[in-house]
This record gives C-alpha cells, structure tokens and sequence, in this order.
C-alpha cells in the first residue's frame, strides 16, 4: 500500500505536548493520536486506492489561479451558493407542499408558512434566494462581459452559462406559480399567454405549460414537476460542465494585468 | 483571433498563472466569505421581509393585478412600450429572443483578441447601454401603479337611463376596478397606458357584443375572463359598452 507523506504536526500550545522523551528513556511510537491518525489515513488511502480521487481533488484544489485575481471572481460561486441555498430550502418546502390545484396547494403553503415550525423564514430564505440568485448570476454575467472572459478559449463556457441563465429564469417563472394565491395564479396565465404569441412554436409551447388549451388541472403539476425535477437536474448538469471547464482552462486573469517577462516557462509551473 | 493571437493569449495566460496562487486556500477563502455574505443576505430578507401569501387562487375574480416578480418587470415593461397589437408579437418574443440569440452567439460575434474594456468601446459601451435600459425598464415597470379605484364620472345619459342600467354600470365599474384591468388598460385618467389598449371610449368602437366576445377569448397575453359570474360578466359588458 503506497504511503501518504506525514501530516505536518498541529502548532499546538506547549502544555498539551507531549514531553520530550527523558535520555536513556525508550521512545514508544503510537498512543492514541497516533492511531486515530493512521485510521483516517488507511480509510483515504483504501478509498483512493479504488476510486482514484485523489488526482481530481488535488487538480481541482491545488490549480493556480493567476496573479490578480480579486473580489470580482467570487461572484459565480457566490452564485452556485445561492443555487445551492435555494436546492436546501426548496427539498424542505417540497416535504410539505402538494401540488394539488383543488386547493391542496394553497393550503399547504399556507400550513408552511402558518404552522410549521420556522416554516415561514424558510419559505421567506427560498423566496427571496431567488432574487438573490438572479441578481448574482446577472452580476457574475456583467464580471464575465466587461473583463472579455467569454473570449478564446472560454466561449463554449459562455455558452453554457447563458444557458443557465435562461434555466435560472424558467424556475423563477414556474415556482412562481407553486404558491397559488390571486398574484401567482394571474401572473402565470399572463406569461404563459405570453408564450403563446410567440411564432410557430409559441401555441405549442404555451400548450404543453398548460397541460392543454386550458388553464386546469395539469398546469399545477406540471410546473411542479418542471420547477422540482426537470430544470434543477439541467441545472445541476450543466453547473457542473461549466465548473470542469472552469477548471481545465483556468479563471481568466485581470484584463489590465501583463505578465512580467521571463525567457522560458518552467514545464512544472504550468 | 488567428492562431499566433491564440498562442500569444495562452502564452500570456499561463505566465501569469505561473505568478498566482494555489486555487485551495487563497481563492477558497475568499469564496467562503462571500458565500457567508450571500447566507447573510438571504436570511436577512426572509427575516425582513418575509414570505406573504396573498388570498386563494380564484379563477372567477381577480382582485389581484398580474404582475411578475420583479425581474421580469423589464419584459413586461417591454409590452408597454411596443404597443400597437400588431407588433404585440414583436414585444413578447420578438425582442427578447433577438437579445437572447444575440446573448448566446456573443463570444462568436466579438472575436477580437482585445480584453481591456477601455480598448473595446463597442462592447463596453454595449454592455453599458443594456445595463441601462434594463434598469430603466424595470424601474418603470416598479413605478407602474396598480389602481384598484376607478374615479370616472357616471355619464349624465347612464344617470338618467337609471334604474337597471345604472345599477349595472356602477357594479361594472366595482369590477372591472377589482380585475386588474387597469394594469394595463387605461380608463379615463385611471390605469396604465399600455400594454393593452385605452378603454376611455371603447362603447363607441366596440358593440357590447363585441366587447362579450373579447372577455372571453381576448388576445393574448391578456387573460381570459369567461369564468367570471356571469351577472358580473354582464355588469362589466354593460359598464364598458356605456363607456363612450
């Protein structure tokens, strides 16, 4: 079994040292800490041994990010955060809610935010982590334009970005319906209306949103199920696509910055 | 960009990752503040601001003016500024599809090799300028009001018709005020002018019969109003058709 190299030892204060074997004094190896040391390395090791993990972990982790790099470049993953907030709320909400247009639905919400313990901050953090999604991801886009990080060899990243702009948007419009109140129920059949106007594929498309000609009873779940299965699943796709590309072509470096010049570039460095 | 560009640019970029920091923990950490800042935010709001729930679904009325959430205001906003009905396709779809196609394509169209925002005028300046109009949008569509009062006079021909018809226009206007109509139509000096058409003197262009026929199956986007009661079906008929 191949050995990791050893941990560095914890800067810990000098009371909790262990004392420095007394000369003539036999040193023992082990004690407890030792042992609970190299379980946790067995375990690693006995993973990495069968997954090789290791390698993608370190590539992921321990890239460098160029010189320059400043408070502009947390704004994707502050938005994969605020994705990520909004996927934890929303499993709890989907614990309680029934996409039931007879009324099931309105009442259920209202039980959430009525009744259940902490009900309606969690209702309020998955509300409200929508805007807060929206004007990050539209923060993180404008960061991406006026630096010129869509450009070569990034574009295909853009692309998928725009994407998940558009999905980030779907959800916001079909878990506006979910709550069906008076605002939530008029609004989307204005939408969907909308969608209806547009050529060729708008009748279709405004079709399948409702479930039928109608605004009835397959509307409801349908969004629901939209909003709960199918766009979160594409999102979490391509979140991912977007991250292994982020990650293999590297964070773009500040516009303005030139690198200072050097004859040759260490193959190691790269 | 041709091919020395390309190499140039990963020339560039590798010497200056070269310069930078290992991803874990220098990017981490800052990562990880911002990621508390945004838990903070969104708590903060919910505690704030909290989570309304407005009253029942209600297919036969609606007291409630549709509106979007608010970052949807720049598109309906759209709606109010395109207003003919036939360019009404144009402002649904027609506008933000070109910019969503133009959105997709732009790392195709902007090749240059330039990144520095003061050297790419038409970019930035680009960039700037929808920044804008957006903000503008959805501040206007934050500004458009949702009366829910309509403060026209009775015509003096209503008033002295009386009895049936004068009931009926009043109830009409109750209506017609509690419906959200006014979102988008405007009636006298109440309402907002757009997207939908001025209803000041719809009796004079349109038949009641004309006006029943388009509650019912009305152009898109806006809704339909056959569920309504049909009693406040007729007073809202009875209150546009006397409105000339």
């Amino acid at each position: 079994m191949p050995r990791l190299p050893k941990l560095p030892a914890p800067p810990l204060p000098s009371a909790l040292q262990a004392p420095p074997p007394r000369p003539g004094e036999e040193v023992t190896k082990g004690g407890p800490l030792e042992d609970a040391k190299q379980a946790g390395v067995t375990v690693v090791d006995w993973i990495d041994e069968r997954t090789s993990l290791s390698g993608v972990g370190r590539w992921l982790l321990f890239r460098k990010v160029p010189k320059g790099t400043n408070w502009f470049y947390t704004l994707g993953s502050a938005t994969l955060f605020a994705f990520l907030s909004q996927a934890v709320t929303g499993v709890f909400l989907a614990m309680y809610y029934r996409p039931d247009p007879a009324g099931g639905a309105y009442e259920s919400i209202r039980h959430v935010t009525n009744d259940v313990f902490l009900g309606q901050f969690v209702r309020g953090m998955h509300k409200w982590g929508s805007s807060v999604m929206v004007v990050l991801i539209f923060l993180h886009m404008g960061r991406v334009f006026f630096f010129g990080a869509y450009k070569y060899p990034r574009e295909l990243n853009w692309v998928i970005g725009a994407v998940l702009l558009v999905l980030t948007l779907v959800m916001a419009f079909t878990g506006y319906l979910l709550p069906f109140d008076q605002r939530a129920y008029w609004a989307t059949i204005v939408g969907v209306n909308i969608n209806g106007t547009g050529p060729l594929l708008g009748p279709y498309l405004s079709d399948f949103l409702r479930g039928g000609g109608e605004f009835g009873a397959t509307t409801l779940s349908r969004f629901y199920s939209i909003h709960m299965l199918i766009v979160p699943g594409l999102i979490v796709a391509l979140i991912g696509a977007h991250l292994y590309l982020v990650t293999k072509l590297g964070t773009t470096a500040p516009p303005w910055l030139k690198a200072k010049e050097r004859s040759e570039l260490l193959e190691t460095e790269v | 960009m041709n091919q020395a560009q390309k190499e140039q640019y990963l020339r560039e970029y590798a010497l200056l990752k070269a310069e930078g920091k290992p991803f874990f923990p220098y990017a981490v950490a800052k990562d990880a503040v911002m990621a508390c800042v945004v838990m903070a935010v969104i708590i903060t709001m919910s505690l704030v601001l909290g989570a309304e729930l407005g009253s029942k679904a209600n297919p036969t009325t609606t007291t409630y003016v549709p509106r979007p959430e608010w970052y949807f205001f720049f598109l309906f906003e759209v709606l109010r500024v395109i207003k003919p009905p036939n360019l009404t396709p144009l402002a649904t779809i027609g506008v933000p599809t070109i910019g969503l196609v133009i959105l997709f394509l732009l790392p195709f169209i902007d090749r240059g090799p330039e990144r520095r925002p003061e050297r790419r005028p038409i970019a930035t300046l680009t960039g700037i300028f929808v920044i804008g109009a957006m903000a503008l949008l959805t501040y206007e569509g934050a500004q458009a009001g949702s009366p829910t009062a309509i403060e026209t006079p009775t015509p003096s021909r209503v008033r002295a018709a009386g009895g049936a018809l004068l009931r009926e226009f009043e109830a009409g206007k109750q209506v017609v005020a509690q419906s959200g109509c006014l979102a988008c139509h405007k009636l006298g000096d109440n309402g907002n002018d757009g997207p939908g058409p001025n209803l000041t003197h719809i009796g004079s262009k349109l038949y009641a019969q004309g006006i029943a026929r388009t509650l019912v199956n009305p152009t898109a986007p806006m809704p339909s109003f056959k569920n309504l009661p049909p009693e406040k079906f007729k007073d809202v008929v009875t209150f546009l058709s006397q409105s000339k």
